[in-house]
């Protein structure tokens, strides 16, 4: 792998930029793997790099119905934060933030991470008491979260408003400053050239059909649209088509899949100086580094997989944007588009072994899952190449919906979805 | 927006008078103290999560409020039919071609 430097750039600078390869290979699927991992999403890639970085374990294909990080991963609005209610997550997204942190370094591949703050609007006594309960329970378990009044809020974030004449108005907000955003392609794109470089095979454009089984019913490989690949080892990290898939190993799922959209707006000069989401108004925004609004709208009230939403839930969306900042009354949206999220009943991710031998799940992520690629990732290759999951996941089970111990974060989504 | 056909009122109205209410024909059981673990699992959090044909609840909250079931296709996201609460499963092979697909 060639390494990304200023003295690379300026070498190629000079020479016409004619000498830059590939950043990841593009192999024919071979007969067997030791591990494969079913969707080459952020979550997919990452797990993959950490199998080859952490585990040794190289001989690994990512297999992929699309192209690389075309799916949730690229449809995000890429929110970063990790102030949830529960112990279990905030293990596992402040383990996130910490990989964040370091991860351009690591991967050599600017992931624009930026800790820009986000900021989550309280606007009735209600949200204030969860808020507050939010951040207390945060402090505990060491992740950063303050409270800050209307005003302390208008000067993180001008933009706002916070007159008393609001239809809601801001009664104040909950900051954690640690949070912020990242760039979701290049966070696929990083991974699967890490991964790549070690040795793992990326193969795009090939769905998998089929969970094999020998007849004491442990895992034997995938069936694909590129035929029979062989493995010991699956991880299904399949996002919205969670349930297809564990349907083909015969396990049924606690998981449904609603659409989710987000839009964004014409470019403009930075006036968005941090993430601000609104549970009770309903929308969440930030800008780009290109410079448009990022917005975030909610899910659709039935499952799909059509990747496309209704265009009154965007209206919605934009009437609370609109209500939070005046200002942005007159901008134009220049496009939306839809995901599929796998939601489970409390709202928390299963990343676990499953009852099929050498099968392991990563699903559940909901309507918020890029926050946790890292630590997703990092996690679920210990899951898989020990076998045992990592102490971080070890209460994100698929056992929990009959055992009921729930991990249930369903009041701590930053919006209601 | 979807376009759904309330069994009740017969006729077609947009979606924003309805409310969705997860899959249809989940029995709820008579006896909750009786159930195993992995019964009520089964019951109160295991979905088909189906990707085609699907049959699910839906509330015509802004107009009869009454519940009543559909079959939709959850690739196209088109309603093959409705029908009311308590009536049988329709057979998805015949709905396409047949009477009631729209």
């Amino acid at each position: 792998m060639r390494n990304y430097s200023v003295f690379s750039l300026a070498r190629e600078a000079l020479l016409g930029h004619k000498g830059w390869k590939e950043q990841w290979r593009s192999p024919e699927p071979k007969k067997s793997y030791d591990v494969i991992i079913v969707g080459a999403g952020g979550h997919g890639l990452a797990t993959a790099y950490y199998l080859a970085r952490e585990h040794g374990i190289t001989n690994v294909a990512v297999i992929e119905k699309g192209w690389l990080g075309g799916g949730n991963t690229g449809r995000n609005t890429t929110i970063i934060r990790s102030n949830y209610l529960y112990d279990e997550s905030a293990g596992i997204y402040n383990h996130a933030i910490k990989l964040w942190e370091g991860l351009s370094q690591e991967l050599n591949y600017n992931i624009m991470f930026s800790q820009r703050g986000v900021m989550m609007l309280a606007h009735n006594v209600h949200d204030v008491q969860v808020f507050k309960r939010h951040i207390h329970a945060n402090r505990l378990n060491g992740v950063d979260n303050a409270w800050l009044t209307p005003e302390q809020a208008k000067e993180f974030c001008p933009p706002l408003n916070i007159s008393k004449q609001a239809r809601y108005p801001v009664m104040g907000a909950a900051l954690q400053r640690k949070g912020g955003t990242a760039r979701h392609d290049a966070v696929a794109w990083g991974y699967a050239r890490g991964a790549s470089d070690r040795g793992v095979d990326i193969i795009q454009q090939c769905e998998v059909t089929g969970i094999n089984r020998d007849a004491s019913g442990n895992v034997t490989g995938v069936e694909t649209t590129k035929g029979t690949i062989n493995a010991k080892k699956v991880g299904v990290v399949a996002a919205g088509h969670s349930s297809v898939l564990m349907q083909m190993a015969d396990i049924q799922m606690p998981l449904e899949s609603f659409p989710l959209q987000a839009l964004v707006s014409e470019p403009v000069k930075p006036i968005m100086p941090c993430v601000v989401m609104s549970n009770t108004v309903h929308a969440y925004i930030s800008q780009s580094d290109k410079g448009e609004l990022v917005i975030g709208a909610g899910t659709d009230q039935y499952t799909s997989y059509s990747q496309t939403g209704g265009l009154h839930i965007l209206t919605h969306t934009l009437d609370a944007i609109v209500e939070m900042f005046p200002i942005f009354s007159r901008m134009k949206m220049l496009r939306s588009w839809g995901g599929i999220v796998d939601v489970t009943p409390d709202r928390s991710p299963i990343l676990a072994k499953t009852p099929v031998s050498g099968l392991y799940v990563n699903c559940g992520w909901g309507t918020g899952g890029f926050k946790a690629t890292p630590g997703s990732g990092h996690v679920f290759a210990h899951t898989i190449a020990r076998d045992e999951p990592h102490e971080i996941n070890a209460g994100f089970t698929l056992e929990r919906f009959r055992n009921g111990r729930l991990i249930d974060e369903a009041a701590a989504a930053a919006v209601a979805h | 927006m979807l376009l759904i056909h309330c069994p009740y009122c017969e006729e077609e109205r947009p979606e924003v008078e309805f409310a969705g209410a997860g899959e249809a024909h989940i029995d709820r059981p008579k006896d909750m103290n009786a159930m195993s673990d992995a019964e009520f699992e089964k019951f109160f959090f295991i979905r088909d999560n189906l990707k085609g044909v699907n049959y699910e609840r839906w509330r015509h909250i802004h107009g009869c409020g009454r519940f009543f079931n559909a079959v939709r296709d959850t690739v196209s996201d088109k309603f093959l039919t409705t029908y009311k609460s308590g009536e049988k499963k329709p057979d998805p092979a015949k709905l396409k071609t047949g009477k009631g697909a729209k």
